[in-house]
């Protein structure tokens, strides 16, 4: 009962300074949003045509978060390796899995607000429409995904921390662990949007994996983190 | 552990021991038999005509890279689950590895050229494919995590974990991707899995060609390993030579 709260203040605490670190440095909001909105625009410059756009939209929301998530990641771990905080914790004797599970929700709680500005430019930009019941599968499968994103983010952010050429190996690492996601979140928000004629209840198979990766990297990553951190 | 006395590192002159000249002969001596008898001996397909030939390079290259994938796992495994963390699990998985993407490249590399002649195209999403693709990029990521700078243990613990995620993605990459191509794609221009009716020599040939490149395989893995061991021994001894200059200097003073 003790370890179990002694978990939960850990992962309140380190989710708590990441989310303060943010609010005050403003980084994801001034840089990284309008990061992501450029990505959109310059993909509309690049397939210049209406018909296209609304067809991969949902491919083109979900690349944009991938890469914007690299730049947040990357960010969020040069702040605890450059002032030694990461080994401060350790020294401190802090349950690693917790850490990684508050650095995760950070994370995951960054990416939904940055889905929520990229499916609200795809309205705008590319004039995609969503049904009731659509929404209804485009916000799950957000919220999955985002999750799924999360966890494989902070896993491998944390083990690239402090490594000479991170900014090239964490990219070459992520990108393809993430591809399902991809796949998956690309597929359901398709359904959810009816791009290319795509129905509706073919996307929840597709929340289902999301789910499942998410369940996977989560546990893999409460596991994983302690060994590649403690070192 | 990876302490070895310096004076051993001397006297090694080779990685070669019996066993692998041994081995090596014998890969010699049935990948010999497997160009003869790809080439030469074995009779055209009806329907592939001399591109069948191909395979009997790309089944077992397939093969080897599927097995020096699950070979640095189970190394990785070994490493993490032993109590004294010795490095020779930790050898035996990067080497696995490295001889891993090897195969891999071969892989792909004859996949596309017997696609090109069959399907017209040098690619397709077929499943299988797309999956030793991500297999390749993966193992490309395995090998730069061992490039990281750090100590043998560090490099050993990273690479171990990194191999054992490896073990959870690839089969949720492969389930996307069929499960991807299930929907968008119900029938390829010609099957990829299609059944080559095959005569008894043609199998003999394939069949050779696996155990020709399991030897080839663990040949390298072998000597690679040893190569690695020479390698960690010679970054210590560098050390150990220039902390003894140091004391030398103190005491010279």
């Amino acid at each position: 009962m003790n370890k179990i709260s002694g978990v939960r203040r850990v992962v309140g605490a380190v989710l708590i300074k990441d989310l303060r670190i943010e609010v005050r440095s403003r980084v994801v909001t001034n840089q990284v949003l309008p990061f992501a909105g450029l990505i959109m625009i310059m993909f509309a410059f690049a397939l210049d045509n209406d018909d296209v756009l609304q067809r991969v939209a949902g491919g083109l929301i979900w690349l944009a978060t991938m890469f914007s998530l690299v730049v947040i990641v990357q960010r969020s771990f040069a702040i605890d390796t450059s002032d030694g905080a990461l080994d401060l914790l350790r020294v401190a004797g802090v349950d690693l899995s917790a850490v990684f599970l508050g650095k995760a929700i950070a994370l995951t709680m960054q990416l939904l607000v940055l889905d929520v500005v990229l499916v609200a430019a795809a309205f705008l930009l590319y004039q995609v429409q969503v049904s009731a019941v659509g929404f209804v599968l485009l916000v799950t499968c957000v919220i999955f995904a985002t999750t799924g994103l999360g966890f494989v983010g902070t896993l491998y952010g944390g083990l690239t921390a402090g490594a000479k050429g991170r900014e090239t190996l964490l990219p070459l690492l992520l990108l393809p662990v993430m591809a399902p996601v991809l796949i998956a979140a690309t597929r359901a928000t398709e359904a959810a949007f009816g791009s290319g004629g795509a129905v509706t209840s073919e996307g929840w198979a597709w929340v289902g994996l999301l789910a499942v990766f998410a369940a996977v990297f989560g546990l893999g990553g409460t596991l994983a983190f302690g060994p590649l951190i403690d070192e | 552990m990876s302490q070895v006395s310096p004076r051993l590192a001397i006297t090694i002159t080779g990685t070669g021991t019996r066993f692998t000249r041994v081995l090596g002969v014998l890969a010699v001596v049935v990948m010999t038999w497997v160009v003869v008898s790809g080439l030469f001996l074995t009779p055209q397909d009806v329907v592939q005509g001399d591109a069948v030939r191909i395979m009997y390079i790309h089944v077992p290259s397939a093969w080897i890279a599927y097995i020096a994938f699950i070979v640095t796992a189970v190394a990785s495994a070994f490493w993490i689950l032993s109590k004294r963390h010795s490095m020779g699990f930790d050898r035996v998985a990067g080497a696995s590895g490295e001889v891993g993407v090897l195969f891999v490249a071969i892989t792909l590399v004859t996949g596309s050229l017997w696609g090109r002649i069959t399907w017209g195209e040098f690619w397709q999403w077929d499943p299988r494919l797309t999956t030793t693709a991500f297999l390749f990029v993966t193992y490309i990521g395995y090998l730069a995590v061992r490039q990281l700078e750090g100590s043998i243990e560090q490099r050993a613990r990273r690479s171990a974990v990194i191999a054992l995620l490896a073990v959870l993605e690839i089969p949720l990459v492969h389930f996307s991707v069929v499960f991807w191509r299930s929907l968008h794609q119900k029938a390829t221009v010609l099957d990829p899995n299609g059944d080559v009716k095959m005569d008894g020599l043609m199998l003999f040939t394939l069949f050779s060609g696996v155990i020709g490149f399991t030897l080839v395989f663990v040949w390298l893995v072998v000597h690679r390993q040893r190569t690695m061991l020479l390698g960690d021994l010679a970054d210590q001894q560098g050390l150990d030579t220039a902390i003894l200059a140091r004391q030398n200097e103190g005491v010279s003073d």
